[in-house]
């Protein structure tokens, strides 16, 4: 037996036919046990880039679909067309150069904040009432992820009709408490506004869960102390759960932003991006030129110009969470 | 390769030091680019236009004989609609008579235009032929996705004797004919597709509503204004509830202007687009055009429907038929299918609508009609179904015993089981017989029509909302003129 208490470990069970570490292990690489089969040099080269195999077919299958699309933007490719011409960056300064183009910035945004926000006020608070081990809370938590369960498309259809002034039920509900102009999204305004409230009742449920997790997960000590100290619950909220909840809450907001920035069919289901282009958001701008009107290299430019917005605000967004979680971490 | 060549490569390239970095950029390039080709051309790099070129009925000769392709499978791709509902139940005496067989895939109108768009893109023929409108033609027409139909038509070893193309409606035929040139007129020596089913666009009223209180169908716009904003006042104190004056769509896509707005700016003398220089230019903005949309978008926000901005040909008619609206001024059928099972069936009576200035009826329509995928390998059988789908035979079936209605053929359109069939909607086939002469399409073919009609739909929905007119149809024919012409 080894003096070495760790020599089990490191070379498994072989003793006598292991060679010393410093004759096999050029490398360092653990001895062969015994009885193994040689490995050629040539497979052991190989080894490596087997390996990486997968890793390379995955990312192949992301990147490809995606730098194809990219490419798609430098041509002229439509219905209508369908033996394109390389036109540079035509797309981009065209689209660019637009009024649509920014109106659909201003309303994306808009959609994605105010909707985000929403959610996550919401989220909080009903975490904040789950929290608490009342009966109807325990009831409320069953059904909270029902919401989720159904397509935001079937949603916003749903709540379309719901929305409909001619036969929906909001308008009898608005009359009843004096609103007599009620016009469903018939205005702009209102438009925004119901596809904020739409996302909001399908989404919610998801910052409520994530924010109910972390509140379970918070250590119990800081607030019984801020208990004894004579804490009110305002103070306790703002000074001690808000903060330690924030990482688990960024979270929450980074996927919903994305989300909401890229937010097509419960805003197509319930305005179809009007009245006007009062919610003609860039994803809807896209299906409109690549489905609709068949022009396909408009539609993935708006893509792409969609995809770096997101990716710019996810990536100031994560490395705020990173220096939060570090900051939490004592890091 | 011999264990010394393997040897050497692996010496060689560990000897020049190829990093696992480098090894895998250079598979990755390889492989992205050795992908791309096929991709890049199924997606249609690479690929040509089509081109009509010598036509694969031609090559038929012969007399023509119905069992010709007994034993082939003809695929369709069709939207779920009563016209293929009655196709479906009468295929077995299709398939009886020409022993092919008919594979039907149905989609919803939602998306099925989505469908057929990728499906030609693709140009894998894996349909033979399919439904399709004839602004789709616009679409679909000039990168060659379609199949001429003419000299299938012009061939009698093809075409059996009692097809009579003469039969159809002659605006119908025309509607499917089209040079490809943006901007002009409908017309010429090829057929994209043939005449199946198809709306006129009328105003559809309630009788009941108009005797009480003593009103009569309008005969100019101003009247039509002021009939649907005397309904708006009136009916609820003569006991027709919240009922308001008219319905028409009004949602954000092409198919708002296409109906009642585009067949009420036409027989104001009124186009789209005018021709100069080989140029399309947008006329929306024109001054009597401004007058008109403004008038249009007040009448609605007046006298329609609240929440008018999400209303779709569904919710328009369904309004029409559940009693909340007098007049729906749309698609003719829209509304005949309302005169059944419904609290205004019965209540029901069509006119024309509102005449032009100038006594003018011109009225526009969408037609379904069936086409030709030129990616078929299965043309000669999909054109003996083609001339079976839309012969007298079929049609006069689908018409009278099924929904296959308005009629593209005049033998069928005129004949007594048909207009009898028709008779419980008063003055359905009045309506019907006048209008019809001047029912024809009133867009201006061009390539951009749905950018056009959906933007055009938007800027509606903009003065509805309360933009002024003139600035705002300004700003869509400036946007227009470079899109349609770019």
């Amino acid at each position: 037996m080894s003096d070495d208490p760790l020599a089990g470990s490191r070379g498994g069970t072989a003793t006598a036919e292991t060679p010393p570490p410093d004759g096999a292990g050029r490398d360092n690489q653990p001895a062969p046990l015994a009885g193994a089969p040689r490995v050629s040099r040539r497979r052991k080269a190989l080894r490596p880039y087997l390996l990486s195999v997968p890793a390379v077919l995955l990312c192949a299958g992301i990147l490809y679909p995606f730098f194809l699309g990219v490419s798609y933007t430098f041509f002229d490719f439509s219905a209508a067309n369908p033996a394109p011409d390389a036109v540079g960056f035509d797309n981009f300064t065209t689209i660019l150069g637009s009024d649509a183009f920014w109106t659909s910035v201003r309303v994306t945004l808009t959609f994605a904040l105010s909707a985000t926000v929403l959610e996550t006020v919401l989220g909080v608070g009903v975490a904040l009432l789950l929290n608490r081990s009342s009966l109807v809370g325990k009831l409320f938590e069953r059904v909270l992820i029902v919401p989720l369960m159904v397509a935001p498309i079937l949603a916003a259809i749903m709540w379309k009709l719901l929305l409909l002034p001619e036969v929906g039920w909001v308008r009898p509900i608005a009359q009843f408490f004096g609103v007599n102009d009620y016009n469903g999204t018939d205005s702009p305004v209102m438009a925004m506004v119901w596809a904020v409230i739409v996302d909001a009742w399908i989404f919610t449920p998801f910052v409520a869960i994530i924010a109910l997790a972390g509140l379970r997960s918070l250590p119990k000590s800081p607030f019984e102390a801020s208990a004894v100290d004579g804490a009110g619950w305002w103070l306790t909220f703002r000074k001690l759960t808000l903060p330690m909840l924030w990482p688990y809450l960024l979270v929450a907001v980074i996927f919903r932003l994305m989300d909401n920035l890229k937010m097509f069919d419960v805003i197509f289901g319930l305005t179809s991006g009007g009245p006007g282009d009062a919610t003609t958001t860039l994803q809807i701008s896209a299906y409109l030129e690549a489905i609709s009107y068949a022009r396909y290299s408009r539609g993935l430019t708006y893509m792409f110009l969609l995809w770096l917005l997101v990716f710019v605000i996810s990536m100031i967004l994560v490395k705020y969470l990173r220096r939060i979680q570090d900051r939490a971490a004592g890091v | 390769m011999s264990a010394m060549d393997d040897n050497h490569f692996i010496t060689s390239t560990a000897g020049r030091g190829l990093s696992r970095r480098r090894l895998l950029r250079i598979a990755g390039t390889a492989t992205a680019a050795a992908a791309s080709v096929p991709l890049l051309q199924a997606c249609g790099f690479g690929g040509q236009a089509g081109t009509s070129g010598d036509s694969a009925a031609n090559a038929v000769t012969g007399s023509f004989d119905w069992k010709k392709h007994k034993g082939k499978t003809v695929r369709l791709l069709m939207n779920k609609h009563p016209y293929t509902d009655a196709l479906k139940a009468h295929r077995k005496e299709f398939e009886e008579k020409t022993g092919i067989t008919l594979a039907i895939d149905e989609f919803p109108e939602s998306n099925y235009f989505d469908k057929l768009t990728l499906e030609l893109r693709s140009r894998q023929g894996n349909y033979d032929a399919f439904m399709l409108g004839a602004y789709m033609v616009w679409q679909y027409g000039p990168p060659g996705y379609l199949e001429d139909l003419q000299p299938w038509i012009d061939n009698t070893s093809a075409t059996a004797a009692e097809f009579e193309p003469d039969d159809f409606f002659p605006n119908l035929l025309t509607a499917g004919q089209w040079n490809f040139e943006n901007g002009a007129p409908l017309g010429g020596d090829q057929q994209w597709m043939l005449p199946w089913g198809f709306e006129t666009n009328t105003v559809c009223y309630r009788k009941d509503v108009f005797d009480k209180l003593g009103l009569r169908p309008a005969e100019t716009f101003d009247e039509l204004i002021e009939t649907a904003d005397a309904i708006t006042k009136k009916a609820s104190s003569a006991g027709f509830g919240d009922m308001y004056g008219i319905a028409v769509r009004g949602s954000k896509e092409w198919a708002t202007i296409h109906p009642g707005f585009m067949t009420m700016y036409a027989r104001m003398g009124l186009t789209d687009f005018e021709l100069a220089d080989g140029k399309l230019i947008p006329m929306m903005n024109s001054p009597e055009a401004v007058e008109f949309t403004d008038k249009w978008a007040k009448m609605v926000a007046d006298s329609g429907p609240a929440g008018w901005t999400s209303y779709t040909w569904y919710q328009a008619s369904s309004d029409l038929g559940a009693g909340n609206a007098a007049m729906l001024f749309d698609a003719d059928i829209a509304a005949y299918f309302q005169n059944e099972d419904t609290p205004a069936a019965g209540k029901l009576a069509w006119h024309p609508g509102p005449k032009g200035p100038d006594g003018s009826l011109d009225t526009n329509m969408w037609i379904w009609s069936l086409g030709m995928n030129a990616a078929s390998e299965n043309k000669e059988a999909a054109w003996w179904f083609l001339q079976w789908a839309t012969s007298k035979e079929h049609l006069q079936y689908a018409a009278t015993k099924k929904q296959h209605i308005d009629a593209v053929r005049t033998s069928v359109a005129g004949s007594p089981e048909y207009k009898d069939r028709l008779s419980k909607a008063t003055n359905f086939v009045e309506t019907f017989e006048e209008v019809m002469p001047q029912t024809a399409i009133q867009f201006t073919p061009q390539t951009n029509f749905f950018d056009a009609t959906t933007s055009w739909a938007a800027a509606l929905q903009q003065i509805y909302n309360g933009s002024d007119a003139s600035g705002t149809l300004d700003k869509l024919a400036n946007d227009l003129e470079g899109r349609v012409n770019g």
